[in-house]
């Protein structure tokens, strides 16, 4: 059966033309980049290409862009980096409750190490609490990492206003900008952006590969040690196949990118308005203005996340949500929970994330499968059964 | 998710689902914390189930359980049924993923609870003699997410 793809929030489909521009770098082209000859040479071109492409596109240095393997590890080197490394400044770092686990984690591992975090509240629609901001920063904050747009349900931060706030008070501002990049114009300077974190597999790039900003100036350890790579702050031979991937698809991204979110908002918002015309009992999770134009959250009361994308699986649809049960824990999306779901609610969240491949007509089809769905699984459960009782 | 055969089937087409009117018994557990709730209704007649019916908010692993106990359960006396354990329909399923395990618990929590409300409303024993009888645990209001509050 036909994929029917609406996770582009988890990963995306790696764009032919990405694809044809990596190939000669897996076939002919396989000299390790730190070779002295003319084939090593060839690759360590190409990345330098790509470095700079990077640069470019976000208005930094390129001898201000690493390559990683991707999000998890930049967010990884950026916090764990900058806080060993500037100890001696200080052991507060700040950021926030909706964070990817490569944040939060990264952080716990942190504290354990005597390291003092403060996790900032969200309002309802996940929006970091500038006030509950400035009155955490203390003399021994050393870093502030908030995201830039959250993977869950959609939301883009107030950036600027919050790199402005690190840099009146001296203190480095790192954004994991994983779900931003290729959707949203990004420049450094004028965001007051000191660091920052991408991932090429969420812009039509191959997955494996990443960037980490750090702007000059800043002291951060090493996370992997060994060669000299990446001017010895990120050993191993390099991934030049994808990293000419992630350029290419960076590219392509920010070439045609007001009339790409243009389509993917229309289709959005065509989806999330037929859902309120058709099925009752719903909430769209998230900021309706400050938003992904790709990001749909909605809860659907009384029925329970697993439950809804088991069923639609087997009509070939791809989706994804924050139950409990979709978790792996036995805890719903810590996100659902910091903008104040109860968690019958969060349970029921559904998370539709549409890409530049998506169509109407597959909007059409999810809205019409929804609908039977949500129906069919609303008539099987007790708390619709009591909630219409109630109402009778 | 690893799911088998038989908890695909059982979740895409549930068998029991629905309500009875005039139940003989109705037991509900879990709830929206842990995001599981079974409800399951029993009709008894001469200490026979004679119909069941389930309704269940939860995922693949609890609509699954939920029916397959009603089946295992439909046509039995009433003794049988409390001998039902997890690990039966867990078999009769089988196989679950270990971290879906206590939604099997979950069902056979109900059918217990079940049992229990048609002896209160039966009248003829304490509820003491029916706790111990149904073997009453309350594994979900246990939860660790419920205690975290």
């Amino acid at each position: 059966m036909k994929n029917i793809y609406f996770d582009n929030a988890a990963t995306t489909r790696i764009d032919d033309n990405v694809l044809k521009k990596m190939l000669p770098y897996l076939k002919e082209n396989y000299g390790n980049a730190s070779a002295i000859y003319k084939l090593g040479k060839e690759s360590h071109y190409a990345i330098e290409e790509v470095r700079n492409i990077v640069a470019e596109t976000f208005n930094c240095n390129k001898d201000e862009i690493y390559f990683t393997s991707g999000g998890s590890e930049s967010d990884n080197t950026a916090l764990k980096g900058i806080a060993y490394a500037n100890k001696d400044k200080g052991k507060h770092i700040i950021t926030s409750k909706i964070e990817h686990p490569a944040i939060l984690e990264t952080c716990k591992q942190l504290s354990k190490d005597g390291f003092d975090i403060t996790y900032l509240s969200v309002d309802e629609n996940g929006i970091v609490d500038l006030d509950e901001l400035e009155s955490s920063i203390r003399e021994d904050t050393i870093l502030i990492s908030i995201m830039f747009a959250n993977n869950e349900i959609g939301t883009i931060e107030p950036i600027e206003k919050i790199g402005k706030i690190a840099h009146e008070h001296g203190i480095y501002f790192h954004t994991d900008a994983v779900q931003a990049v290729g959707t949203i114009k990004i420049d450094v300077e004028k965001m007051n952006i000191d660091s920052l974190s991408l991932s090429a597999h969420k812009f039509h790039g191959p997955k494996g590969i990443g960037v980490l900003y750090m702007r000059k100036g800043i002291k951060f350890n090493p996370l992997i040690s060994g060669g000299h790579q990446e001017k010895s702050k990120r050993a191993g031979t390099e991934n030049v196949a994808s990293i000419v991937g992630l350029g290419e698809a960076l590219r392509i991204s920010y070439e045609t990118l007001d009339e790409k979110n243009k389509k993917i908002k229309e289709l959005r918002d065509y989806y999330f308005k037929e859902v309120e015309k058709r099925i009752p009992y719903i909430k769209i999770n998230g900021d309706l203005k400050n938003r992904l134009p790709g990001n749909a959250n909605i809860s659907f009361r009384f029925i329970e996340g697993e439950g809804l994308l088991l069923n639609l699986d087997n009509v070939g649809i791809c989706a994804s949500s924050g139950s409990a049960c979709t978790s792996g824990s036995l805890a719903p999306s810590h996100v659902l929970l910091a903008i104040g779901l109860p968690h019958e609610i969060a349970h029921g969240s559904l998370r539709i994330s549409i890409g530049k491949y998506n169509t109407k007509e597959e909007v059409d089809y999810l809205i019409e499968s929804l609908v039977e769905i949500v129906e069919r699984l609303r008539n099987m459960s007790p708390l619709y059964e009591e909630f219409m009782e109630e109402n009778k | 998710m690893d799911y088998s055969e038989k908890v695909i089937d059982h979740y895409t087409n549930p068998r029991n689902v629905g309500e009875i009117e005039d139940a003989s018994g109705v037991g509900k557990v879990g709830n929206p914390v842990c995001g599981d709730i079974m409800k399951i209704y029993i009709k008894v007649e001469n200490n026979i189930i004679t119909d069941v019916k389930f309704k269940t908010f939860g995922c693949g692993a609890a609509i699954a359980t939920s029916s397959i106990s009603t089946e295992l359960i439909k046509g039995l006396p009433i003794e049988k049924a409390l001998e039902l354990k997890n690990g039966d329909v867990v078999d009769k399923l089988d196989g679950l993923p270990p971290v879906k395990i206590h939604c099997s618990l979950l069902a056979e929590e109900a059918i217990h609870e079940a049992i229990a409300d048609y002896y209160r409303k039966e009248g003829k024993m304490s509820e003491e003699e029916i706790i111990k009888k149904c073997n009453l645990k309350h594994h979900h209001d246990a939860c660790p997410h419920k205690l975290k509050g």
